[in-house]
Formats: structure tokens, C-alpha cells, sequence
């Protein structure tokens, strides 16, 4: 059997006197929508920042496609194909829609040390990057400043920048925090669509989004992963009901 | 055929984008430029040349500040440092041009403008590249302090210079040769400043907006998010640090010639925040805001002194006024005439 795409083993993460991530292993397989779930302050998202390179581990080993990829930074994970997108939205608010996108697909197409061309012009660019508009439904919204979006769109916009990165593997940091129910169907929608060409990892709060979406289930309690198995696996999980769901005796 | 269509479709609508007044204002900016000297002297006020050619010389170091401060959001307080070793490269090249001796013991002393001006370029980008790449290992506050303190070390160092006259700093006797170029007329050196300046910022108009330039202002915004698409920042804000600290390096050769004398107060911190006051009164992020705020700075300077020694009494207020009410620098107030960022 061939090796997972992502394989993290033993991680562990301290802040002070806090262990944020306790002896974490996790295997993501090629292919597969792997959601992680758990109560807040689990240590989810510290635990996406060490695998996207933002936060580096105590200890533990990050393994990506075959390659042990734990000193290695943000930008050099990125060109490898590990893409992220932001609980909070990190855009870019004075650039239009499309420039956010046109921007990761100039990235991901070698170096920017052009100094004399207009990067507005560059028309390959960006149709590739309004076909990534297109993905998302954002294909209307190209020339509009972003600081002018909805929050829903911002969140599209954040899918859309990392689908740009052509990743092999997207980590998806709360997708639909804070989008209204019928947003929050259409993120549903567009995310069954993407697990079928790109591996992706979901944390996400929302349970049915999370039951509809995952074809394996990951919970983390206080940094410690306590189970990992399939919706009904998880939802029968004795442990988990008492840990996270909230229907134990406990 | 239908191909051909759709090219057609898309150049008239990209059309409207491309305006044009780039082209027309710098047209009539030349034209102006041109006529200034002329019409200086006809109401017979020469004098206005000279102030005209520190104008244009402040407009390009600010311009260059402008670049790390408004559009990469790299808020350095130091500056003035590469300002003030582009002076210094002439002045010392010079120096050693009328001594006969060699500087550090083989390079020979130069008058010639052609290698003076790109040496001050090349050493100050050299420095550049050495304090940015410490500096830039910070950011924020540290970011601003450290930069003062590398820029204050080399304001020192030249105090102590004692063989290029320490705090009394050089004189450059006569102006750079230039072909043959009557360099000491002020006239002349207009046109030569003026020329320079308009290719330094018809290239940074295109710097700005180039791939680099993108990459540029998406670090002011989210150096995290450029993270995330691949980009690795610390390079590109580098590469952005050298490239204004060449500018300023410009400037200060530019004023090392016109003045005849460069002096540690070249380097002075106080020149580092005259800089950033004609960035801010002028508008960050935007072409032409150092070239307003420069105008706006050294014409008060210049009107207000000829009144009262004590002009920042009366520059304090009037800057505050232009902070308050036109967000966004005096570019703002000529809506259309620059890029703006918000």
C-alpha cells in the first residue's frame, strides 16, 4: 500500500504551560475529504498552521507526497501543492476579485522579478484566474474591489485563491463560519464537486456539513486526536459523545 | 472570424482602462517643465530654478521612500541613510578626483557624471541590501526602530569621517562633467534634474503596476496571504528595499551636485522624516504624492523662511490641516490623477 498524501506523526506543540497539539498522528489519503472536528480549542486550527508552515512543531514529523516536509516554510509547501484557506479571511481588501486570484496563479507560475511589464495585461493569467472565479461562482464579481464583498463571497474568494495554487491537497479552515443557510448549501454544493478532483482536510463546526461532506472522520480533544473512522463510526463513538457531542453522562 | 471578433471585443473593453491621461499629463508636464526656466526669469525670479531643482530632487528620494512605505507597507525610518551615501559617493569620488589619490587605495577619484551617478546608485543599493536584510528579519515597530538605528550608526560614522571632513562634511567644488554641458549653470542642471526625474518616474509607474508591483502591494495587505499563494515575502520586500534605497541614492547625487556639499545632515534622522512628511502630505501608496508633498514641503520651507527663522511654528498647523481634512494626502483632492488606494 502506497504511502497517505499527508502523514503526520507524533506532533506535538507547546505554547507555555498549554499543549496545543499532544502527540498527533493523522493520515490523510490520496483522494479523500477528511474532516476534523472537535469542541473550541481543541487545537484545530494550530494544528492546520503547522501543517501549512506557520507555526513549527516542538516535535513530531510532517510528511507531504513522500517528503518530510516539517522545516520547510509556508511558500515552499505551497509550490509543492499543499494549499490553505483562512477561518479568518486573509484577501487582499485594495485588489479587485480577480487580481486576488490572477496573483496566486502568477505565483504559482514561477517568479515575479518582472519589472516593466503590466501584470494586468498578462491576458493568460488572467482568463485562468477567472476560470477559477468561474469554479466558485464568482465569476460575475472579477472587477469588484474586494473590500466591497460579502463575507459569503470572501469565503468563496478564499477557495478560489487556494484552488489557483493547482494544489494536490487543500486544507479548508472553517469554510462556512459565519455564512447564512443558503450559502452555507451552496459552500456544500461546490465542496462535494471539489472532493472528487483534490484531497482535502475540513475542519469545520458545522455537523451536517461535516457528516454530508467526509468520507473519514478525525476528532481532537484538548490537542489529542480520540478517534478517527467513518460519519457512523463517529457518530456511535462512545467516546466522542462524551468528549464532544455532548449526549455522555459525563 | 469569430476569433478576430473577440480580440476586437476585448481591446475596446479594455480600452477605458488604458485613459489617457498618463500620457497627456506627462506630455504637458514636459512642456510645462520646460518652460518654467523662461518664465522664471521673465518675472524675474531666478532664483525659483534652483528652488524648482530641489523640488524635483526631494520628489525623487520621497518617491523612493514611497516605494517600501506606501505600496509595500515597510514603514522604514532610516532613508535618508541612502540619500545621504549617494551624496557621499560623489563627494568623496571628488574628493579624491582633485586629491589624486586613490579611495581605499585603488579606486581613482572621478568628476565624470556618467560613472559618479550610477556608482552612488550601486553603493547605495549595496547598503541597502545589507541593512534591509537584517532590518527586514523585524517588522512593525522593531521595523522602524531598527532602521533608525542603522541609519543614525551611519550618520556617526561619517561625523567621525575626519578625512571627509567629519561633521563639517565636503565641498564639491565644481558640478560633475557632463559632455559638454555647462553644468554650473542652474538652467542647465534644471534640465538635466527634470530629465532624469521624469524616466525615474514614468519607470516607477510601470515598476508599481508590474507583476513585482502586485506582489508589492499584496504584501502591504497580507504578507500572510502571499505566504499562503507561494510566494516567499521576505525576498520581494528585499528586492523592494534595494530598490529605493537606489532611488534615494539617486537623489543624493542629484543634491550632492546642485548644492556643491554633502554633510552628515544627509543622513540625519530629521531628514528621514522630512521624507515621510511629504510622502503623507502628498498620500502614501499614490505616483505623484511625493512629488506634491515635496513641492508643498520645500516651497514652504523656502517662502516660510524668508519670513521667520521659526517656520515649523507655522508648517506644524498647516500640516495638521492636510492630514485632517484630506484623507488621504493632497493627491486625493485631484481625483483621477493617480492611482489611489482606496
Amino acid at each position: 500500500m502506497s504511502e497517505p498524501l499527508l502523514k503526520v506523526d507524533s506532533l506535538t506543540k507547546r505554547f507555555g504551560g498549554l499543549v496545543a497539539t499532544n502527540n498527533l498522528s493523522l493520515d490523510v489519503l490520496e483522494g479523500e475529504l477528511h474532516a476534523l472536528i472537535g469542541p473550541n480549542g481543541a487545537g484545530k486550527t494550530t494544528f492546520i498552521a503547522q501543517i501549512a508552515g506557520e507555526l513549527h512543531q516542538d516535535s513530531g514529523s510532517i510528511r507531504f507526497d513522500g517528503t518530510e516536509v516539517s522545516g520547510w516554510q509556508t511558500p515552499a509547501r505551497v509550490q509543492r501543492g499543499l494549499a490553505r484557506s483562512f477561518q479568518i479571511t486573509q484577501l487582499l481588501p485594495d485588489y479587485t476579485t480577480l487580481d486576488n486570484v490572477a496573483l496566486a496563479v502568477q505565483a504559482r507560475r514561477g517568479h515575479s522579478y518582472q519589472f516593466f511589464i503590466d501584470a494586468r495585461n498578462r491576458t493568460d493569467i488572467r482568463d485562468e484566474g477567472g476560470q477559477h472565479l468561474d469554479r466558485v461562482g464568482l465569476g460575475g464579481r472579477a472587477d469588484i474591489a474586494v473590500s466591497e464583498l460579502s463575507h459569503g463571497e470572501q469565503k468563496q474568494l478564499e477557495l478560489a485563491i487556494a484552488l489557483a495554487t493547482k494544489p494536490r491537497m487543500m486544507l479548508l479552515d472553517e469554510p462556512m463560519a459565519g455564512l447564512g443557510t443558503a450559502e452555507c448549501a451552496r459552500m456544500i454544493d461546490l465542496l462535494k464537486v471539489l472532493k472528487t478532483e483534490v484531497t482535502i482536510l475540513l475542519v469545520e463546526h458545522d455537523m451536517d456539513a461535516v457528516f454530508a461532506l467526509a468520507d473519514r472522520i478525525s476528532v481532537l480533544v484538548n490537542g489529542e486526536r480520540i478517534a478517527t473512522g467513518s460519519a457512523d463510526e463517529i457518530r456511535a463513538n462512545e467516546a466522542v459523545r462524551i468528549a464532544y457531542l455532548g449526549e455522555g453522562d459525563a | 472570424m469569430l476569433k478576430v471578433d473577440e480580440t476586437f471585443a476585448t481591446q475596446v473593453g479594455a480600452s477605458p482602462q488604458r485613459s489617457w491621461w498618463p500620457l497627456a499629463g506627462t506630455i504637458i508636464f514636459i512642456l510645462c517643465a520646460a518652460a518654467f526656466p523662461a518664465f522664471a526669469k521673465a518675472i524675474g525670479d531666478p532664483s525659483l530654478i534652483g528652488l524648482a531643482v530641489r523640488i524635483t530632487i526631494y520628489a525623487i528620494a520621497a518617491a523612493s521612500l514611497n516605494l517600501i512605505l506606501g505600496y509595500g507597507g515597510m514603514i522604514s525610518f532610516g532613508h535618508a541613510a541612502y540619500f545621504g551615501i549617494g551624496g557621499y559617493v560623489v563627494g568623496i569620488l571628488y574628493h579624491h578626483f582633485v586629491d589624486g589619490s586613490p579611495f581605499l587605495g585603488f579606486i581613482p577619484g572621478t568628476n565624470e557624471f556618467l560613472i559618479t551617478i550610477p556608482a552612488a546608485i550601486v553603493v547605495s543599493g549595496l547598503f541597502a541590501f545589507v541593512l534591509g536584510a537584517l532590518s527586514l528579519r523585524t517588522s512593525g515597530v522593531p521595523f522602524i526602530m531598527i532602521t533608525l538605528a542603522f541609519a543614525q550608526m551611519l550618520f556617526f560614522l561619517f561625523i567621525s569621517l575626519k578625512a571627509y571632513g567629519g561633521d563639517d562634511g565636503l565641498i564639491v567644488r565644481r558640478r560633475n562633467v557632463l559632455f559638454d554641458l555647462d553644468m554650473r549653470d542652474d538652467t542647465t542642471f534644471y534640465f538635466l534634474t527634470v530629465a532624469i526625474a521624469v524616466i525615474y518616474f514614468v519607470g516607477f509607474a510601470r515598476l508599481v503596476r508590474s507583476p513585482f508591483g502586485m506582489v508589492l502591494g499584496g504584501i502591504r495587505q497580507s504578507e500572510r496571504r502571499m505566504a499562503a499563494i507561494g510566494v516567499s515575502t521576505y525576498r520581494y520586500k528585499l528586492t523592494a528595499f534595494v530598490i529605493a534605497g537606489m532611488g534615494a541614492g539617486l537623489a543624493g547625487a542629484l543634491m550632492a551636485n546642485y548644492s556643491k556639499f554633502v554633510s552628515p545632515d544627509m543622513l540625519h534622522w530629521t531628514k528621514s522624516g522630512d521624507l515621510m512628511i511629504m510622502i503623507i502630505i502628498g498620500g502614501t501608496g499614490t505616483l505623484l504624492g511625493p512629488v506634491f508633498g515635496a513641492a508643498v514641503l520645500i516651497g514652504l520651507e523656502t517662502f516660510l523662511t524668508s519670513w521667520t527663522e521659526h517656520w515649523k511654528f507655522i508648517l506644524g498647523p498647516i500640516l495638521i490641516v492636510i492630514v485632517l481634512f484630506s484623507s488621504g494626502g493632497l493627491t486625493s483632492l485631484f481625483s483621477g490623477w493617480s492611482r489611489k488606494r482606496e
